[in-house]
């Protein structure tokens, strides 16, 4: 049998799941991987956020939605706690959102962010091989590295000649 | 000083220095050398300006006489702000820009490696955050000095010119005061001597990637870490502070 507190804590991953990225819609806040845990307690409801860029203006946009839509599903005591430890990275995107992504057409960042790219080594060994999300190619090439938003770099596939947009590996 | 005040102290200048930074940095908004870099330096700032709310916000915490971090960064006067001269220099031009950049982030990267293990816990989840957007900001920066050290003679010129000029404010970094010696003995915050020489290191490496030469150590600027500051920083505070100055306590 499901106890109270079990099915609370259901339902407000549920709802957490429908909740949009504000800047890659495609993207639930699950998917991204920022939302760390939710902790019940009687009827209170603790989601522990971690953000991405520690300057990433929808940080706060965020936290506003997942407290007003918890709210909205019937939950009304909410409270967000900032959780900095582990940071997160792009790893922390779920399957899911990577193909999502794909789906949508930015090509995802590969795994590992955590290893460090060596600082001082030959500009041109950090290029990475970025496949076109649309037709798949490797044959793509780098627009610019800052793009439409801090988290993405602009690209455009040499085959298929559509542009798209790439999740840094950051 | 006791080991908690030298802490807020030194939460504080970290977030004095971010602050500092990504107001320079963002002056490059509306006037980038390219699209590229322009979107660059505002997401740089950006950065900067979320780890500043970490410290500022931290160090109100540890105060415990409630002030905020808009507090903090808005409603101090130069005096009481505890950035390091490089930081509040012009821009110049974007050759000086990446090399400060350079400079500094070097140090920075370094620094914040130290923290990630301090028992300070907040100051080494802060760090650990900080320390990714660093390493990245270092990266683009360090391959920009080695484009334009490396480039015509008109930006090797250049770029040897801001090496020379900023080289005065880099022994600052690494004058370790009272503050600087209980963070060490009681946060494990790194040996600002020990940091010097892998400082050196790495500059000396991407310097000769770069083309350009060391500057020798002469006269070494220094005071912004206690309140000593150019007159430059008078201009960056009034720019920055002129809203919550004239209408005290705005929100939004």
């Amino acid at each position: 049998m499901t106890t109270f507190h079990e099915a609370l804590e259901e339902s407000t991953w549920e709802i957490l799941e429908q909740i949009p990225d504000p800047e890659i819609p495609v993207l639930s806040i699950v998917d991204l991987g920022i939302v760390r845990s939710v902790e019940v307690d009687g009827s209170k409801v603790t989601v522990g956020v971690a953000p991405t860029y520690s300057g990433c203006p929808a940080t706060e946009v965020i936290e506003d939605s997942v407290v007003k839509s918890l709210q909205s599903g019937g939950i009304d005591h909410v409270s967000i706690r900032r959780v900095l430890s582990p940071p997160w990275t792009s790893d922390w995107i779920s399957d899911r959102g990577r193909e999502r992504l794909r789906k949508y057409g930015i090509t995802p960042p590969e795994k590992g962010a955590a290893r460090r790219d060596s600082l001082l080594g030959d500009p041109m060994a950090t290029e990475r091989i970025v496949a076109c999300p649309r037709c798949g190619t490797e044959n793509t090439k780098k627009v610019s590295e800052f793009g439409s938003t801090a988290c993405k770099s602009s690209y455009k596939c040499a085959d298929c000649l559509e542009p798209f947009e790439y999740f840094k590996c950051i | 000083m006791n080991k908690e005040k030298a802490l807020i102290a030194y939460v504080t200048r970290m977030g004095d220095n971010a602050i500092i930074m990504a107001q320079r940095l963002s002056e490059w908004v509306g006037h980038g050398p390219e699209l590229e870099e322009e979107m660059a330096m505002g997401n740089f700032a950006l950065d900067y300006v979320g780890q500043s709310r970490m410290y500022f916000s931290y160090a109100g915490e540890l105060e415990g006489k409630g002030r905020s971090e808009d507090d903090i960064c808005f409603l101090r006067d130069g005096w009481d702000y505890g950035n390091v001269l490089l930081l509040e220099q012009p821009n110049g031009d974007y050759g000086e820009t990446i090399a400060r950049l350079v400079l500094f982030e070097t140090f920075y990267s370094l620094q914040l490696g130290a923290l990630v293990t301090s028992p300070a816990k907040k100051l080494a989840e802060i760090a650990a955050r900080a320390i990714k957007e660093s390493t990245y900001h270092l990266r683009h920066a360090g391959h920009w000095l080695i484009r334009l050290g490396d480039g015509t003679d008109e930006s090797h010129r250049r770029v040897q010119d801001a090496i020379d000029r900023l080289w005065t404010y880099t022994g600052e970094l690494f004058e370790a005061d009272q503050v600087d010696q209980i963070m060490q003995s009681d946060w494990e915050a790194p040996d600002l001597t020990d940091l010097r020489g892998h400082w050196h290191r790495q500059i000396d490496e991407l310097l000769a990637k770069a083309t350009l030469q060391k500057p020798d150590d002469g006269w070494m600027d220094s005071g912004g870490k206690n309140g000593h500051h150019s007159e430059h920083l008078g201009y960056i505070l009034a720019e920055m502070q002129s809203l919550q100055r004239t209408y005290p306590g705005a929100n939004w």
